[in-house]
C-alpha cells in the first residue's frame, strides 16, 4: 500500500508520521508543499505541526498551498486523505472538512493523554478495530471544534462524527473534554468517509515504551481495511 | 556624533575602559566602533568577571568532544553518534518581556546546537520565580511557560524535562534558564572557526530590525525603576523562520560546503563576526550595504548591534553559494553575501561605499578587559538548635500534607502540559521524573538529561552547594538508568563587583568542580548570568546544571512510580537527619539558617555506581533519589505516580522520627524490587559497602506508619497537585 505525507513549511510531525506508516507497511513517500502533482497513492497524510507558522489562522496559508489542489481533487475522486492536528486545521480551512478549530477554552497548549470513543466503524478507518475507546495523545493549541447547528445536525444525521473525548470507559463528560469541543468532537469525516481528520496524534503511540501502544491498532487497521 | 566618555558611559564601558580602547586605537573610536567594543566588552559577551574563575572547571574526559569555547559541548555515545548540548540564561529579557523573553531563550539556545550540525532532540528549561505572594509572579510564570511553549512547540522540539521554583530572591530578577540536547554524527560536526582566506561570508535567516538592540548589555546591567524602558532592548522570536532555518542549515551541511558557522545570538552580527575571525586569526570585511534589513535607513551601528532572531553567519567554500543559495530559496530565506575573510586579523566594515570601522579583532576578543575581582568566603554556617518540645506539638501527616503543596514540592503538571513532550515520537520518559529520556532515533540506544539547582543550600554555603548540585544531576540520571557523562552549566548570580556575590561565584564553581571532577562529570559548555539584581537586591546563588547520561539498552530505563503491592522498598544511603536548609525547617520550622547537608563525594559515587550495577542485572523496577523534602516526600511522589500506596516499618535506631523523615541527607536512593531478588540485591549492597534500611512494602492506595501517619493516595494527591492549579487560575 501506497502512502504519501505532504511536508508544508513548518511541520513537524512528518516524520513520526513517515516512521509509523513505514512500521506498519507502508510504502511511504515525502512529497514537498511546492511540488505539482503527488505519486499514486491509496492514501495522502497531513501531518501535524505549523504548517507557514499558522500565520492568519492555523492551517488557513496550507489550504491555498500548490500542492493542495492535488489533495482536493484526490478527495473528491474517493481517495482516502488523513489529517492530524494542524492537517485536521487544514481540511476545515480548505472546506472538505466542516466546522473549524479554535483556540483551546483554557486558552493554553495542552499535550497529554485522553481517551476517544470511536463514533463509527462503518469506513475504511475503524472498519474491524479492535477496541471501542482508544488511548491517544493529544498536543495542540487550537483544538476546540466548532460547527453551526446545521452542520452539526448533518455531522449527526450522517454519522461523520469520528471519534469524541471521553473518560476511561466511555463516557463522554466535560472534565474529558479538554478544549471545549462541541459534542467532544476529537475528529470527524466527511460525507463520504474517505477523509478524516481528528486532533489525536496516533503516530506518537506506536510502542509500548511510548506514551501508549493504541496508535498501532489504528495503523494496522488502516492497512488491513485498504488491503 | 563624536564619541566621549560619557558617550561610552551610556555604554556601559568605565572611564578606564573607554581610555583603553582609545590608547590601544591610538585614536578615538566612531560611534559604530564604540558599540562594537561596547557589545564585545560587556559581561555577557567577555565574561570579564569570570574567566578567571571558569579555567578551573574540570573540562576533560574520554568522552568529549568539544569542551566549552564553541557554541555547545560535544560528547561521545558511540557508534559514531554524539550530543551537542549546551544551557543557556535569557533571564533580564525575560523579567521585561517574560513571553518574548522566554521565547527567544529557547530559539537561540536551540541554534547554537544545530549551528553545530545537530538535530535537537530534546529542551529543558529551569525556570524561577519570586515568591507566589508577589504581584509579578503569576503573569511571569504564565508569560514564561508559554513563551518556552509557543517557541518549541512549533519547532517540533520535545520539551522532556525541567525544574520551576519560587524564592523571593527572585521577586526583582526571574530566572528563565534553556537547555537542549541535539544528535549529531561524530563526523559531520560544525564549528565556528574561520580558516581560508577570501572565502564568501554568507548571510542567512531572516531580516535585520531594530529590535534587541544593546540586548547583550542589557542583560550586564542591574535592574532599577525604567526597567519598562528597556523593552525595546528585548529581541522578537519566530520559531516558525527558525524551523526553516534549521532545515535549511541542516540540508546545507549534508555536504562539505560549510567552512564554518555561527549564529547570531548576543550582540548580533558584532559578536559573529568576530568570534569566527578571531578563533581563525583572521580578519573579516563586511559590506553592510549587504545585510538584508526589515526597515528602512538602518545605520551601521544598528545593522551590527541589532539581536534580531533567527540568523547565522556562514563562511563557505568558494564556488557553492550557487548551490547554497538554492537550498535557502527553497525555504524561504534571506541569503547574501555580505563579505569575505581576510588576512588583516581586523573587523573592516564598509556603508555607502566608505570605511565605517576599522579594528584588530585581537582589541575585541583576547584582549579584552579581564577583572580579578575582590571576593568574600562564606563561612560555613552554625548548625541550627532545635529542642525536642519544637517537635512535641507536630504530627506527620500535618507535616506531610503541608509540605507537600509547597509550592516548591508540587506537582508542575500546570507547566509540563502547555510543552509538547512527545513530538519527535521518542519521548520514553517525560517530565516529572528523575530526568528526561529520549531515545536516539533507530537505536536501542536512548539518552537522558536533567536541570538542577539549589539556591538554598548555594546561599548557606557556595562551595557544598556547588558540590550538591552535580550529585543531585549525577543521581537524577542514575535513577533512569542512565551511565552520567557530562555536564552544562548555566551560572546565575548578583553584582560581580560586591564582594559577596563575586565570593558566591567563585565557591561555587570550585564545589562545582570539585564534584564534577571526582565523578568524572566534566563540563563541556555553559554561560554566566551576572547581574541579577534589583534594586540593590541580588538573587540567591543560582547556578543550575544540566546533566546528560547515556542509557545502552533503552528498554532497561527505571521510572519512579511504585510497580507493584508486596514489592519491597529499601532506602540506600545513610539517613542521619540533616534538618538544617530543609523544607521541613523553612515550612514547619520556620526557621532558614544553618548549613547545607554535606557532601561526601566517595559515598555519591560509591552508591551511584551500585545503583547502575543493580539496573543493568535488573534486579530493581523503580528507582528515585531523594532530594528536596527528604524520604516521605520522596516515597510520596512515588506513590502517586504509581497509584500505590505504602506501608512503612518502624524506624531503626535512636533517631527523631521527623528528622528520618524530612531530613535532606545527600546521596541516597529510594528502591522498588520484588521479594525474589533481595537476597541478591543485599548481597550487592553489602559488597560494595552501600548502607541501606529496610523501609517498607509496596501496598494499596495508602501510606501508613504505626499510628502516625495514615494518609489516602487521594490526599496525597490532593495536597501536592491542586497548589499549582488553583494559584494559577484564581
Amino acid at each position: 500500500m501506497k502512502s504519501s505525507v505532504i511536508i508544508f513549511p513548518g511541520s513537524n510531525c512528518d516524520r513520526d508520521m513517515d516512521v509509523a506508516l513505514k512500521k506498519f507497511g507502508f510504502k511511504n513517500q515525502m512529497v514537498w508543499h511546492n511540488d505539482q502533482s503527488i505519486p499514486k497513492s491509496d492514501l495522502i497524510v497531513l501531518p501535524g505541526g505549523f504548517s507557514y507558522g499558522d500565520y492568519l489562522r492555523c492551517g488557513s496559508i496550507a489550504s491555498k498551498s500548490k500542492i493542495i489542489k492535488s489533495v482536493i481533487d484526490f478527495a473528491n475522486s474517493g481517495g482516502l486523505v488523513l489529517g492530524i492536528c494542524n492537517g485536521f486545521q487544514i481540511l476545515t480551512e480548505t472546506g472538505l472538512l466542516s466546522g473549524i478549530l479554535q483556540q483551546n477554552k483554557y486558552l493554553n497548549f495542552i499535550c497529554k493523554n485522553v481517551y476517544v470513543k470511536v463514533k463509527d466503524k462503518k469506513n475504511k478507518y475503524f472498519k474491524n478495530i479492535k477496541k471501542d475507546i482508544l488511548e491517544l495523545h493529544i498536543a495542540h493549541n487550537e483544538g476546540n471544534y466548532f460547527c453551526s447547528d446545521d452542520e452539526k445536525k448533518s455531522l449527526e444525521d450522517n454519522n461523520q462524527i469520528a471519534v469524541t473525548y471521553c473518560d476511561e470507559k466511555g463516557a463522554e463528560t466535560d472534565e474529558n473534554n479538554p478544549n471545549g469541543a462541541v459534542k467532544n468532537i476529537a475528529g470527524i469525516f466527511n460525507e463520504k468517509k474517505n477523509v478524516l481528520g481528528m486532533m489525536p496524534h496516533p503516530e506518537r503511540m506506536i510502542d509500548k515504551y511510548l506514551s501508549g501502544e493504541d496508535g498501532s491498532l489504528f495503523f494496522e487497521n488502516l492497512l488491513g481495511n485498504i488491503k | 556624533m563624536k564619541v566621549t566618555e560619557s558617550i561610552a558611559a551610556d555604554h556601559g564601558l568605565k572611564k578606564e575602559e573607554f581610555a583603553k580602547i582609545c590608547k590601544q586605537l591610538n585614536r578615538i573610536p566612531n560611534f559604530t566602533e564604540l558599540g562594537i567594543f561596547s557589545a564585545m566588552w560587556n559581561e555577557h559577551c567577555s565574561y570579564k568577571s569570570s574567566r578567571k574563575h571558569l579555567k578551573k572547571l574540570h573540562i576533560k574526559g574520554k568522552k568529549v568532544i568539544q569542551g566549552p569555547g564553541e557554541n555547545a559541548g560535544v560528547i561521545d555515545i558511540e557508534d559514531n553518534d554524539a550530543i551537542v548540548f549546551k544551557i543557556e540564561s535569557h533571564n533580564h529579557p525575560s523579567f521585561i518581556e517574560p513571553y518574548q523573553g522566554a521565547a527567544t531563550g529557547v530559539g537561540g539556545i536551540m541554534r547554537d546546537v544545530f549551528t553545530m550540525g545537530a538535530r535537537p532532540i530534546a529542551n529543558l528549561n529551569s525556570i524561577h520565580f519570586g515568591s507566589p505572594q508577589d504581584k509579578n509572579t503569576k503573569n511571569l510564570l504564565r508569560g514564561v511557560v508559554k513563551g518556552i511553549g509557543g517557541y518549541s512547540n512549533c519547532i517540533g522540539v520535545p520539551t522532556i524535562a525541567g525544574q520551576t521554583s519560587f524564592d523571593e530572591s527572585y521577586n526583582g530578577n526571574i530566572l528563565v534558564n534553556a537547555m537542549t540536547l541535539g544528535l549529531v554524527n561524530k563526523n559531520k560536526i560544525f564549528y565556528s572557526k574561520a580558516s581560508g582566506i577570501d572565502k564568501p561570508v554568507i548571510y542567512v535567516g531572516s531580516k535585520t530590525g531594530r529590535d534587541g538592540i544593546h540586548g547583550a548589555s542589557m542583560a550586564s546591567a542591574i535592574f532599577d525603576e525604567k526597567i519598562e524602558e528597556k523593552k525595546p532592548t528585548v529581541q522578537v522570536g519566530d520559531p516558525f523562520t527558525e524551523k526553516l532555518l534549521l532545515e535549511a542549515c541542516l540540508e546545507l551541511m549534508a555536504d562539505n560546503s560549510i567552512i564554518s558557522i555561527q549564529d547570531m545570538g548576543a550582540a548580533g552580527l558584532t559578536s559573529s563576526s568576530i568570534e569566527m575571525a578571531s578563533k581563525g586569526k583572521l580578519g573579516i570585511e563586511l559590506n553592510l550595504n549587504k545585510v538584508p534589513c526589515r526597515e528602512e535607513n538602518m545605520s551601521p551601528y544598528e545593522i551590527m548591534l541589532s539581536e534580531s532572531q533567527e540568523r547565522m553567519l556562514i563562511i563557505l567554500e568558494k564556488g557553492r553559494e550557487n548551490k547554497a543559495k538554492k537550498i535557502f530559496d527553497k525555504w524561504n530565506l534571506d541569503f547574501a553575501i555580505i563579505g569575505k575573510t581576510t588576512n588583516s586579523e581586523k573587523i573592516e566594515l564598509f556603508f555607502d561605499n566608505k570605511s565605517v570601522a576599522n579594528i584588530p579583532i585581537n582589541l575585541l576578543a583576547e584582549n579584552a578587559p579581564i577583572y580579578d575581582r575582590k571576593w568574600k568566603k562564606t563561612k560555613l554556617p552554625q548548625k541550627i538548635k532545635i529542642k525536642k518540645d519544637d517537635f512535641k506539638s507536630l504530627n506527620l501527616n500535618d507535616c506531610l500534607k503541608k509540605i507537600l503543596k509547597n509550592p516548591n514540592i508540587s506537582d508542575k503538571q500546570w507547566v509540563w502540559d502547555q510543552y509538547d513532550q512527545t513530538v519527535m515520537g521518542d519521548t520514553i520518559q517525560k517530565p516529572g521524573g528523575d530526568a528526561g529520556v529520549v531515545r536516539v532515533h533507530g537505536t536501542n540506544k536512548a539518552v537522558a538529561a536533567s536541570v538542577d539547582s539549589s539556591a538554598s543550600y548555594c546561599f548557606a554555603h557556595p562551595v557544598t552547594g556547588g558540590k550538591q548540585i552535580v550529585c543531585e544531576s549525577w543521581r537524577n540520571l542514575i535513577s533512569v538508568g542512565a551511565k552520567p557523562i557530562a555536564i552544562t552549566n548555566c551560572l546565575n548570580f548578583g553584582n560581580p563587583e560586591k564582594e559577596k556575590n563575586m565570593g558566591e561565584f567563585v565557591e561555587c564553581v570550585e564545589g562545582i568542580t570539585e564534584a564534577s571532577k571526582y565523578l568524572d562529570f566534566p563540563v563541556v559548555s555553559g554561560n554566566v548570568s551576572f547581574y541579577n539584581e534589583t534594586k540593590d537586591k541580588s538573587i540567591k546563588p543560582t547556578p543550575t546544571i544540566g546533566g546528560v547520561g547515556l542509557i545502552k539498552e533503552y528498554k532497561k530505563m527505571l521510572s519512579m512510580d511504585f510497580k507493584k503491592e508486596g514489592n519491597i522498598v529499601l532506602i540506600l544511603g545513610k539517613t542521619e537527619g540533616h534538618i538544617d536548609q530543609s523544607i521541613f525547617a523553612k515550612e514547619i520550622l520556620a526557621e532558614k539558617k544553618g548549613p547545607p547537608p554535606s557532601i561526601n563525594l566517595f559515598n555519591e559515587k560509591n552508591i551511584g555506581e551500585t545503583v547502575l550495577k543493580l539496573i543493568d542485572q535488573n534486579l530493581i523496577d523503580t528507582c528515585h533519589d531523594v532530594s528536596l523534602g527528604g524520604i516521605l516526600i520522596a516515597v510520596s511522589k512515588m506513590c502517586i505516580k504509581g497509584k500505590k500506596g505504602i506501608k512503612i516499618n518502624p524506624i531503626k535506631g535512636l533517631i527523631n522520627k521527623f528528622q528520618y523523615f524530612f531530613g535532606e541527607d545527600q546521596g541516597r536512593y529510594v528502591v522498588e524490587l520484588s521479594k525474589i531478588n533481595i537476597k541478591k540485591v543485599k548481597e550487592i549492597l553489602d559488597k560494595n559497602s552501600v548502607h541501606y534500611d529496610e523501609f517498607g512494602t509496596v501496598d494499596k492506595a495508602k501510606i501508613i506508619f504505626n499510628n502516625n501517619i495514615n494518609l489516602s493516595l487521594d490526599d496525597l494527591e490532593n495536597e501536592n497537585k491542586a497548589w499549582l492549579r488553583k494559584y494559577m487560575i484564581n
